[in-house]
């Protein structure tokens, strides 16, 4: 008699996404600076504005309430709908 | 009385019987008196002389909810409408209309036990009949796979072996909720995906559970998947927290919890497999596993199941759940994102002063002695320090202000870089007079332990508050009505 046992998972199949192309040049992209809300993470992020800033780049920036949560629904639509790339800070 | 997908009964008079009973063998010369259909379990010749059908896989036992030979029933229109199980003459002779039906035989004889709930059946008959009930995707394993193997291999568990969660045993598992195994529970983190009650009872099949702890399971896993709680940074942390589930109510003693000797430790099925149930539920159903999502730095062994009973009954105060505002008869478990615990050792106090005095400065040490409000902590008072407080009659309120009171520090010992520790509150609370280690609600109470021994435990928390982890009381539900009916409207 053949065993069975059931499934202890979600069952969920995971979409595979393929990683954006590294964009050539800032030209045209949007880039958005998340702060997870982490000790220091703006020092981090101010560091990098700036340099990416005089590279020509347009950047906004955006925080999270705390770094303990997965991001608000809404944030992460806004950074979708106003940018073309991210960049995450995790500090301490 | 039936189950869903049973095949009808035919209209009129049907009763079911067996041979082995002695009391099928006293009424089957009656059966001839009267027309009825009769499904015989064990022997398709019985009742010699009657044009039985052989319930041989019992299906129509099983279907029909047949605890009991012999089992009359009535049946118009395909709906059943009496039933009486046993020989009970004045129940015989009203069903089938035959006022001197049996009049020679005794007013009463109990019955036997149905085939289809006989122990070692009944599981597997749930399986065959009952089984689409259940929708989890079926795994089948090869004939030479060890099945414990196998469950380590897919990654199931948590570094311990895992009872294989069987249709017989998940179906079981089930019995101990009046909840429809397609309900959903909870959206689980990290991977937010919704767990059904009948997932849940997979896990808890896996875990050890009992049926009737599933209750205590399902409670615990919609506790820890509240924002609140917020499960998701709890397994994120690089802290070594996980859910210390904290169970009151008198259900807590019918389904045989510890909160006496060893409470915190191991021996106990129910502590030990409803912790485990539920961490199994987080790495399973929401793809919370090590080096993963979860990144503990050292995690903890409690990390593995961390679940125990208050002990009430010998308790000088009102329960942790009371102080939270649910009723004295509620069951409900108390979540906290606590690390391991900690003793706290004092055999000389004498006096409630003395004994607050120690408890103070234990608990100023945690996670670090210069951090402060940031962190909760349970404190489990064992009986024998609670019996201190409670000959100075100080209740649960008295003692935690006294604590309180005790745990406020002046900014200039807490400020960075005092006492040679680095890190501290910032340098403008330097001169604050007095600064609380705890925030008012912080400290959780408990009575736990065996009856010797002069110690107290703390546990430790987590980042708390709204930014980080709150401790969540939730009702534990049952047929009919929830413990949460029974809250009285106090802190939630």
């Amino acid at each position: 008699m053949s065993r069975v046992v059931l499934d202890p998972t979600g069952e969920r199949s995971v979409p595979h996404r393929e990683r954006l192309p590294r964009p050539a040049s800032f030209d045209g992209h949007v880039i958005g600076l998340l702060d997870i809300s982490k000790p220091r993470g703006d020092v981090f992020l101010d560091q990098l504005q700036l340099r990416l800033t005089e590279a020509g780049a347009q950047v906004r920036r955006y925080k999270k309430p705390t770094f303990t949560k997965p991001a608000p629904v809404d944030l992460r639509h806004e950074i979708a709908t106003q940018c073309t790339l991210v960049i995450e800070a995790l500090a301490d | 009385m039936t189950r869903p997908g049973a095949p009808a009964l035919p209209d009129g008079l049907v009763v079911f019987v067996k041979r082995e009973c002695e009391t099928c063998r006293m009424v089957a010369p009656l059966l001839a008196e009267f027309a009825a259909t009769v499904y015989t379990q064990d022997d398709a010749t019985f009742p010699d002389g009657i044009d039985a059908t052989h319930d041989a896989g019992l299906s129509w036992s099983w279907h029909h909810n047949i605890e009991t030979v012999p089992t009359l029933i009535r049946v118009v229109d395909g709906v059943e409408v009496e039933r009486t199980v046993g020989w009970l003459r004045d129940d015989w002779q009203r069903i089938t209309g035959i006022p001197t039906l049996g009049a020679a035989l005794p007013v009463m004889r109990p019955g036997c036990g149905s085939m289809s709930v006989d122990p070692d059946l009944a599981p597997r008959l749930a399986a065959a009949f009952g089984g689409d009930v259940l929708k989890s995707r079926r795994l089948e394993l090869a004939e030479l796979d060890d099945e414990f193997e196998m469950m380590f291999d897919r990654g199931f568990t948590d570094g311990l072996p895992v009872v294989p969660p069987t249709e017989e045993r998940v179906l079981r598992m089930l019995e101990g909720t009046h909840r429809d195994p397609q309900e959903i529970v909870a959206i689980v983190p990290p991977d937010l995906v919704p767990v059904t009650v009948e997932k849940v009872a997979v896990n808890a099949v896996m875990a050890g559970c009992k049926p009737e702890y599933l209750p205590w399971v399902l409670a615990a896993v919609e506790a820890v998947c509240t924002d609140e709680f917020n499960i998701h940074g709890v397994l994120a942390t690089t802290m070594p927290v996980g859910p210390v589930i904290v169970c009151n109510g008198p259900g807590t003693r019918a389904i045989g919890m510890n909160g006496g000797g060893n409470a915190l430790g191991q021996g106990n099925r129910a502590n030990l497999t409803i912790g485990r149930a539920v961490q199994l539920v987080v790495r399973n159903v929401g793809g919370g596993r090590p080096g993963e999502v979860d990144r503990a730095t050292h995690g903890n062994p409690g990390k593995i199941s961390f679940c125990f009973a208050e002990l009430e009954t010998s308790s000088p105060w009102t329960s942790l759940a009371q102080s939270r505002g649910y009723d004295a008869h509620a069951d409900t478990v108390t979540v906290f994102a606590g690390e391991g615990p900690r003793c706290i050792v004092d055999q000389k106090a004498r006096t409630a002063e003395e004994l607050a005095t120690v408890f103070a400065a234990c608990l100023r040490t945690l996670h670090n002695p210069k951090l402060i409000i940031a962190f909760d902590a349970i404190l489990v008072v064992g009986p024998e320090h609670a019996r201190v407080f409670a000959e100075a009659g100080w209740d649960r309120d008295r003692v935690l202000s006294e604590l309180h009171a005790r745990l406020q520090f002046p900014g200039s010992e807490l400020v960075h870089g005092a006492g040679g520790i680095a890190d501290g509150v910032p340098e403008h609370l330097r001169d604050a007079p007095a600064l609380p280690k705890f925030r008012p609600e912080g400290i959780l109470l408990v009575h736990a332990g065996g009856g010797a021994g002069l110690f107290s435990m703390m546990i430790g928390g987590w980042a708390n508050g709204a930014t980080g982890s709150q401790p969540v009381t939730w009702p534990v539900a049952y047929a009919g009505a929830t413990a949460g009916a029974t809250m009285n409207g106090a802190a939630g």
